[in-house]
Order: structure tokens, then sequence, then C-alpha cells
């Protein structure tokens, strides 16, 4: 049997092997993703961000256990840096893992970012979408978590949930990274320590200053960036929910999930959640264009003689990167 | 375009309730600065766990650290665990302070490597590899 017949089937350790092929980029896993591409679809994709050491894999792994008692099957991905110098990685996010159920209930991958810079790997969106295809309930994505804004999540998830401590500085701060704009809910965690209510204050008052901000220009028929609300409609003025938890504790994980699903049940009524994945294909089909294209220009736009060639006439001041780059976008468009 | 060589992943956990994991923390560091990707799954691992974590994550190599004195009945578990799931292509390596008799025994049974403490990482590295690339696959994917 094939890999992708088994896959059908059920059978997990399938489901890890195309993971692998589709992360090396194996001949023909396009075409994989493209077979699977029709059982894909239902999953709820869930994001989590924020600074390391927040809390982001042990909130996952308590959300993934709610998810669980609802009967529905979680697949995680985790994704910790590749080292730009050696290649390598370290992925740790499964230390914080309780003992699952080893029935494919649940699935956990940790993904290496492999140069990528986002917050996630390259193939994190095709990964996602063969655990759609295996028919888990919800993908939860964890980010590799640097502090500053990983904007890869936006363009993966349906949900964003922003974590922050209350070591995280103040509102201002979290503006200037870029934290403020891609989150659908706040998670305040280690509310334990002291400076979380102060920062929770200071966050909402903020938010409630960008909503107004925001209702102002969506009555102009602006849609904003990723505001999950429809340019006009009613509840343009609603801040975003800010929650705070103890992960290690397990404390009010269940409210962060009621928050999670109760904005999830608002953008499919307010038609946000359709709209968004139409945004999201958009964006991913330019991505497998431009990749494609990419890879088959770099191979044919110029020699490596050719280059050498170039940056000889640029060294004697007989011309510069710019002429250059024309006259050899020129050279490439008559060869084809 | 040239293939550039496949990444290696490997999974490290130290099984049984001994101590604490600075040695494996250490060899984990080593694998990752040889480019390596790393999964480490923490310590009291069971050997079901530790199978169904090589499962999921697809890894060409478990390594496993033990101390305990518990090898004889932790490493064949492990193997029986992967006969189990289907994954003894995996390759299960490991070390601690294991007897040479019994590192012959295991290594029959189908441990691939066991290394004796003070082994130096490069060894290690280089014997892991050479394994990875030996093994062959005849798996179709359509
Ligand atoms: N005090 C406190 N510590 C926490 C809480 N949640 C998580 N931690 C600890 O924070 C550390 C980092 O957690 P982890 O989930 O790995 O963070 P990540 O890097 O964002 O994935 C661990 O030692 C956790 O036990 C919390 O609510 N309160
Ligand atoms: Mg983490």
């Amino acid at each position: 049997m094939t890999l992708l017949e088994r896959f059908e089937l059920g059978d997990i350790r399938a489901l890890s092997r195309l993971i692998s092929h589709i992360e090396n980029r194996d001949t023909d896993f396009q075409k994989l993703l493209g077979r699977l591409y029709r059982r894909a679809g239902r999953s709820i994709r869930i994001g989590v961000t924020g600074p390391p050491g927040a809390g982001k894999s042990t909130l996952v792994n308590s959300l993934a256990r709610l998810c669980l008692d609802d009967s529905q099957s979680v697949g995680i991905i985790a994704v910790d840096p590749t080292s730009p110098f050696t290649g390598g990685a370290l992925l740790g996010d499964r230390v914080r893992m309780g003992d699952f159920p080893t029935d494919g209930s649940v699935f956990f991958r940790s993904m290496a970012t492999r140069g990528a810079s986002g917050g996630l790997a390259s193939a994190t969106d095709n990964v996602a979408i063969l655990y759609d295809a295996f028919g888990f309930d919800i993908t939860l994505i964890e980010t590799v978590g640097v502090g500053q804004v990983e904007l890869d999540i936006i363009d993966t998830c349906d949900i964003v949930v922003v974590v922050i401590v209350p070591e995280s500085g103040d509102a201002v701060q979290m503006l200037k990274a870029g934290l403020m704009e891609i989150a659908d809910v706040y998670c305040m965690n280690k509310a334990d320590r002291p400076g979380a209510e102060r920062l929770v204050a200071d966050l909402r008052n903020t938010l409630q200053t960008q909503a107004m901000v925001r209702a102002s220009a969506t009555s102009e028929g602006k849609l904003s960036a990723h505001h999950h609300t429809l340019a006009g409609s009613e509840d343009s003025d609603a801040t975003v929910p800010i929650i705070q938890t103890e992960a290690v504790n397990n404390k009010n994980i269940d409210t962060l999930h009621k928050a999670i699903f109760d904005h999830l049940k608002k953008i499919r009524e307010s038609g946000f959640f359709e709209q968004d994945r139409r945004r999201r294909l958009r964006k991913k089909i330019l991505s497998i264009l431009s990749n494609r294209f990419q890879a088959e220009f770099v191979n044919g736009l110029a020699s490596e003689d050719e280059l050498d060639r170039a940056i000889d006439q640029i060294a004697s001041g007989q011309s510069n990167p710019y002429d250059i780059s024309a006259q050899l976008f020129e050279h490439f468009l008559n060869r084809n | 375009m040239p293939k550039k060589p496949k990444k290696i992943r490997v999974l490290l956990a130290k099984p049984g309730l001994d101590g604490h994991d600075r040695g494996i923390k250490v060899i984990a560091a080593a694998f990752r600065d040889a480019g390596m990707e790393v999964i480490y799954t923490g310590l009291r691992q069971t050997p079901e766990m530790i199978v169904d974590a090589a499962v999921q994550e697809d890894v060409d190599a478990v390594g496993i650290s033990i101390l305990s004195g518990a090898h004889m009945t932790l490493f064949p578990a492990i193997l029986d665990e992967m006969k189990r799931r289907g994954a003894d292509e995996i390759l299960l390596f490991g070390g601690g302070i294991i007897p040479d008799e019994d590192i012959e025994e295991l290594e029959k049974m189908g441990v691939a490597r066991l290394f004796t403490p003070g082994a130096p990482t490069d060894d290690v590295i280089n014997y892991l590899r050479k394994a990875v690339e030996a093994k062959k696959s005849d798996e179709e994917v359509m």
C-alpha cells in the first residue's frame, strides 16, 4: 500500500511520513497536497503566539485537553527556530505535553523554521492542510515566539491568540511590536505574578481607543487589515477579549477556551470567517506561484558565468546593478 | 538544483525515574550544532510514550540515556513497542553505564548501537550520520 492509501485509512505513521515528505519538499509534494486538498476544509485553525517563555506550549497543552473533553480530535504544530549557522534546531515544546491518550485523538508535531522568518516554517500551512485532510477537528499552531510580531500566523489561522505576561511591558510597547493588530483573543498568562491587573487595565484602555479609531475608519467603508469584523458591521467597535490565565495551574483555561469558540461563532455568523479564508487562499495561490517562479527564474535567469561577467562590469565602472538587472531580465524574457 | 542531504531528526529521551537531565541536554546541543533537528521529550517517559512521540515526529533515530540500570528491560520494551507500531525501521541507540555483555545482547536484539559514558559526542554524531544515510526506504508515496 502507498503512504497515501494508508493515510486515507487513518494510519498515523503514514500521516507522519507524509508530513516529512512535505517538509522536505520531496518530488511531487504539491501533487500530493493537491490530491488531499478536497478532504480538507473542516478543521478550525487556532494560532498561539507571544514572547518566549510566556507559556504558549503549556496553554496549547491545556487547550488541547479541553477540546478532547468536547470530543474534538486535535492536531498540534509547534514551531521552534532553526539555527541560521548550523541548520540544526532544538525542538523542546513537547516537554510541556502531558500524557495524552495514544489512540490518535491527539497528534503533535515539532517543526523547525528551516530559514523562514515569519514565526512559522514555510511548510506549516501545508502540514496544517494535511492535518485537516486527516480529520483533526481542531488544529493548534504555536509560533516560534520571538517577541516581535510573527505575521505568518494570521495567514495560516482562523483565530489568533496572543499570549502576554506581566513582564511584557506596557501596552504602548506591545503596540509598537505589532502585537495589537493580530489578536482575536488576548491571553494574559502568569496572572499569578504581580503586575497582571495593571497591564490588563492598560491594555484594555489602549484597545478601546484603537476600536474607536477603527470604527471611524470602517464607517468610511475601509476594511481593517486583519480585524475580524466586517466593514460597517454592528460590532466594529467591539474590543478584543483579554483573558487572565495561569497555565501551570490550569486556571481559567476554560474561560480562554470559551472566548476562542465564542469568537469563532461570531465570525462565522458575520461572514468574516469565510471572507478571511478567501483572503488567505488568494495569498496562498500567489505564494505558490511566486515560489515556483522564483525557483525557475533563479535557474533560468542568469548563469553563474553571466553573473560573474555582470559583477565585473559593475566593478570596473561600466555598469551598475540596476541596468544590469534590467538587461538580464530582457534576456530572460527574450529567451522564453 | 543539487539535492541537499536530508535533515536528520533525532528524538532524545530519558526514561525511568532517575534524576536530572543535564547529560542529555548536552548531547541535544551537540546534535543541534551538528545540524540535526533534535526533539527533546523530557524525563520519565514510558516506552509507549517514547515510541508514540517518535512515530509522530517521524524521527530517523531515537536516543535513550539510561543510568538507572534498567537497560535490560527498557530497551527491549522500546524495541517491542516499535514493532507493534510498525516503526521498527527507526534506529534505536543509547548510552549509559551498561556492562559489555549486556551491550552485546541488546545489540543482538536490535538496538543499533550503545555508547558507554565518555564516548566523544563526535563519534556519536558520525555514527548517526552514516547509519541514517545507509537506511533505505522502499515506500511509495502515491
Ligand atoms: N508562574 C507561572 N508560570 C507559568 C505559567 N504558565 C507557564 N509557566 C511557566 O513558564 C515556563 C515557560 O512555559 P512554556 O509553555 O514552555 O512557554 P513558551 O516558550 O511560550 O512555549 C514554564 O516553566 C512554565 O511552567 C503561569 O501561569 N504562571
Ligand atoms: Mg513553547
